[in-house]
């Protein structure tokens, strides 16, 4: 199968690649990016487990192509960190609160929520959930990552008005 | 103690031990994507497999042609069971001791079998390749209907075993879709007490067919090393070991030639014990092509073929005074195996523990039997997070004790405080057979009954019913209350072990001289924090933190043997050989300490991080200091070092135990049933960590919340799935899930070492109860005694309707 150029910026690397054009996006940061922080958990876009934040906007990685994504901006849960290590206020928080068991949908859920802080920086608890009914977790119940992303938003707003 | 010397509380709070919420170390690298299961592996000339599966639920396999397939460029080979046959892999043990064809042998029994694996260089090619192997069926009658198993006239599905007289040891079988009859108690005692009783209630309650779904599905890297004979398999194993041992008997391979190592996992909830034909062809076709192979289920061949959960249709019978004392218990079940009998019960358990089904009552006799057949349904019978069949058996009890109570006219709560084992009969023998260890049942549901303002409810229900029928509301008001008595920490090896191992745990433990720790033991995490909870256990033991202390888990060529994590078995066991094992440790720094200090080993207290001299506070060596003394200073005729390994064989189950209480608010126009509140009271003996313990009750709720109101594996009668993708199959979001309120006593097990019992599955058990008493309730006064699960949408409308009562 001929291959197409593809052109975009991965956790702010600048990323050029050769690739089928049937390739998902999640096949191809995963497998020729080795960004294995998004998982695959479904084959229906049921789970979220796949999410990443592409141009502003959270998008399950297995329901593009790559080709689709040419020229776009990406961020995964690899590039939430800052580059000398800090982690982000939600990394820190999913841990503090317990609002993660076996990790699985995390990469996925963490990246949901900072996309949906962005949206809504102050929400409530039935917004919180709302915004993140499109990633699946099997194993906490959902209860602790409401807590986790609620303490958040909380410390986000705070050092914005700190820094007012 | 000198002035430098901190306090007691100051250094226990250092050690964060037991009863600390603890962070859990395994989140730093989960949330930043750091992560390490199967599928993240890449191995240099890695190929990947997938299976081209049967279409049909019963099926002679004429022909397979795999020439198109293997045309295609990039495919490495096609195998298929004459390529098994062999090496005499085309079948495989099962944990129940039948048989299971890894790739279909001459015919296929289910829908989505594995009938061919294919290798090729990428998934893409492999999936484009499978859909170019040629199969020729030829279609057989197929069986769904377990009830009609063993008609005089029909199909026999299992040709492979006809003439067999009995399947894994479990008795003479009656026809040959029979697998086996499990029958204990006294039915001659159990029939006196039914025909003197004042009143009797049957009811058939069937609990579907489900699928434990974690995130994560099934998978496996096998990489066979030629050059040095050595064999590793990467995957999604809650039993690494168990997995080698059956790898070796299967392949001939020896034992200590096969590393089999479980990377991080994505969930397991029991999907993650069983062996998979995807794992043996994996290995077979890394032997063959000499290159690593990986295989990664999708989500659909996940809950098509892999480890279904219950499927079990029970008669259930309660014997009473008319004051409400239960004399009698009788329960008959038909138990779907589907077609192949692959469940991980232990061997003398061909139906698991049901027999824990007069649940947390003193009933004094009981009888049940349970008759497996088998179906045209994909294999498996896991326990879908709980303890081999507990839940099936607690789902029982705790919907017939709501009968009853209906039946006599006396509240369901009520009657169930009539009935509990009191506190002064543990330890307490069932009357089918149990050694219940502790418990104080009524202290935990008066604590349950206050906290919700039980008579409070009642009210506004009897409110709720005058509404509704003066039209005034469309919604009813349930209220289900569940007692659950769990019963795991599988177990004693005189009566648990799976294909001949008996069912111990191990923790090996070595201290460093800078007085830090690695712990190995033969469990394995799958999300509940081991990594954090057994360090705590050792810290409290051996008085280093918790911090220095490193646990490894889940490689067998470093780990000692263990039987893995499921069935809740991990505190009861591992916690407790890990405590052991501590102790030993202790015990042998004593004597070192008592040597330093220049005096008798009696002479010492421990004092929560070190020993001291009794009387002399000042003069003390910490554990640290002992840890470095063990490698250069140790007594004439000791040997250096400071090592323990602990390998152990608990003296009883556990019974944790728990009282639920859930409100429901169902609109009978729409049949949708909203959680309005829901409490938790779990008792499993002393807490580890309560952060984690919380965390672990949400979940099993959550999964319970899925299980009551939508999740089914259904198949129509040709044996079509019907809820084998995401689509069908209810998983439970953020939005349906309601916040959990969670509580808890603290009866400690007499026998375990720290006194835990286990707790990750009882709010699966307890949960599922709760929330279906409460639909059943909203709808009692009109007559209704049980209506099935699961209560989705749909069915609560339809039983509505059935009343009479929508528009
Ligand atoms: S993998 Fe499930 S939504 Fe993308
Ligand atoms: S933590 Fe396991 S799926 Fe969410």
């Amino acid at each position: 199968m001929s291959k197409l150029h593809v052109q975009l910026t991965v956790n702010g690397r600048e990323i050029e690649a050769l690739a089928e054009p049937r390739m998902l996006l999640i096949h191809f940061l995963r497998e020729q990016l080795n960004l294995t922080g998004p998982h695959i958990g479904c084959d229906t876009s049921h789970c979220g487990a796949c999410t990443v934040d592409l141009d502003g906007k959270s998008v399950k990685s297995c329901t593009m192509f790559v080709a689709q994504a040419d020229g776009a901006e990406i961020r995964t849960i690899e590039g939430m960190a800052q580059p000398d290590g800090t982690l982000h206020v939600l990394q820190e928080m999913f841990r503090e609160y317990h609002g993660l068991q076996c990790g699985f949908c995390t990469p996925g859920m963490i990246t949901r929520a900072y996309r949906l802080l962005q949206e809504n920086p102050n929400p409530s608890d039935e917004e919180i959930r709302f915004g993140i009914s499109g990633n699946l977790c099997r194993c906490t119940g959902y209860q602790n990552i409401v807590v986790a992303i609620r303490a958040a938003a909380d410390q986000l707003n705070a050092a914005k008005e700190a820094a007012e | 103690m000198n002035e430098a010397t901190p306090s007691a509380e100051v250094r226990t709070q250092k050690l964060q031990g037991l009863g600390t919420a603890r962070k859990r170390v395994e989140d730093v690298r989960f949330t930043q994507g750091k992560g390490n299961y199967v599928d993240d592996m890449k191995l240099p000339g890695m190929l990947f497999g997938e299976f081209v599966r049967s279409p049909y639920a019963h099926a002679r396999v004429k022909s397979i042609d795999t020439s198109a397939a293997l045309a295609v460029p990039g495919v490495k080979a096609v195998l298929t069971a004459e390529d098994l046959k062999p090496l005499n892999l085309h079948w495989m043990p099962t944990l129940a001791g039948d048989v299971q064809a890894v790739l279909a042998d001459e015919k296929v029994l289910f829908q989505f079998q594995e009938v061919a694996f294919v290798v090729a260089e990428d998934r893409y090619i492999a999936s484009d390749a499978a859909q170019l192997v040629e199969v020729e069926y030829e279609e057989l009658p197929v069986l769904v209907d377990p009830f009609k198993a063993m008609d005089p006239d029909a199909v026999i599905l299992r040709e492979d075993i006809k003439d067999q007289e009995e399947v894994g040891g479990h008795g003479p079988r009656r026809h040959p879709n029979h697998v086996f009859t499990w029958d204990v108690g006294d039915k001659a005692n159990v029939e006196a007490a039914f025909d003197a009783a004042d009143v009797t209630v049957e009811e058939f309650i069937s609990y579907q067919r489900v699928h434990p779904c974690p995130l994560e599905t099934c998978g496996c890297v096998a990489s066979m090393d030629a050059i040095n004979g050595k064999l590793t398999v990467w995957g999604t194993f809650q039993a690494p070991h168990a997995v080698r041992t059956v790898a070796s008997l299967i392949s001939n391979i020896p034992e200590h030639k096969i590393r089999i190592v479980s990377p991080d996992i994505g969930g397991g909830f029991g999907n993650k014990v069983g062996v998979y034909p995807g794992y043996v062809c994996s290995i077979v076709a890394s032997i063959v092509l000499g290159v690593p192979v990986k295989w990664i289920e999708s989500r659909m061949e996940n809950l098509s073929s892999t480890a279904f959960a219950r499927d079990y249709h029970m008669t259930g019978e309660l014997a009473a005074t008319k004051d409400g004392r239960i004399t009698g218990l009788r329960c008959h079940v038909i138990a779907n195996q589907g077609a192949f009998d692959a469940c991980a019960d232990p061997t003398q358990y061909p139906a698991g523990f049901f027999n824990i089904v007069t649940g947390s009552y003193d009933i004094p006799v009981a009888y049940l039997s349970v008759d497996g057949v088998y179906t045209n349904k994909a294999p498996g019978g896991v326990a879908y997070r709980c303890s081999f069949r507990v839940t099936e058996a607690s789902y029982l009890i705790e919907r017939m004790i709501d009968v009853l109570a209906r039946k006599l006219e006396i509240d369901p709560a009520e009657l169930r405080i009539r009935n509990f084992i009191k506190k002064e009969q543990f330890p307490y023998q069932s009357a089918l057979g149990w050694e219940y260890d502790s418990g104080d049942y009524h202290t935990a549901m008066d604590k349950a009954l206050q906290t919700v303002d039980y008579p409070a409810l009642r009210a506004e229900q009897a409110a709720n019913r005058e509404a509704f029928a003066n039209g005034e509301t469309r919604s009813l008001m349930g209220v289900g209350v569940a007692f659950f008595t769990e019963i795991v920490g599988a177990g004693p090896i005189k009566n648990c072990d799976i294909l001949g191992l008996g069912m111990f745990d191990s923790c090996e433990i070595r201290i460093h001289p800078t007085g830090s720790a690695i712990a190995r033991l033969g469990t394995i995490s799958q999300g509940q924090g081991h990594a954090t909870t057994f360090a705590q256990i050792l810290a409290t033991e051996i008085g280093l933190p918790a911090d220095n202390i490193t646990v490894e888990e889940g490689d067998t060529d470093t780990a000692p043997y263990g039987l893995g994590t499921y069935g809740s078995r991990s505190t009861p066991v591992a916690g407790a050989a890990t405590a052991m094992a501590g102790r030993k440790i202790r015990a042998k720094a004593q004597m070192i300490a008592a040597y330093l200090l220049e005096v008798h080993d009696d002479d010492l207290e421990w004092d929560v991080d070190r020993f001291v001299v009794k009387g002399a506070p000042e003069r003390a060596k910490t554990m640290a200091e002992i840890a470095f003394a063990a490698y250069n200073s140790v007594p004439p005729g000791m040997e250096p070092g400071l090592e323990a390994v602990s390998y152990y064989d608990p003296p009883n189950m556990t019974y944790p135990y728990g009282a639920y209480v859930c409100v429901a608010d169902i609109d009978v126009d729409t049949g949708v049933t909203d959680i309005r509140r829901f409490y938790a009271l779990d008792d499993c003996g002393t807490r580890i960590n309560p952060m984690i313990i919380d965390g672990q009750v949400h979940g099993g709720l959550t999964e319970a919340l899925g299980i009551a109101l939508g999740q089914e594996i259904d198949y129509d009668e040709i044996g079509n799935i019907k809820g084998g993708s995401l689509l069908d199959y209810f998983l439970p979001t953020a939005v349906e899930t309601p916040v959990w309120e969670t509580d808890f006593t603290e009866v400690p097990s007499p026998h375990h070492p720290i006194g835990a019992k286990g707790v990750g599955e009882s709010p699966n058990v307890g949960g599922v109860s709760a929330i279906s008493n409460a639909v059943n309730d909203a709808f009692a006064h009109f007559g209704l005694t049980h209506t099935q699960m699961p209560h989705d949408h749909w069915r609560v409308w339809k039983t509505a309707e059935r009343l009479g009562l929508t528009g």
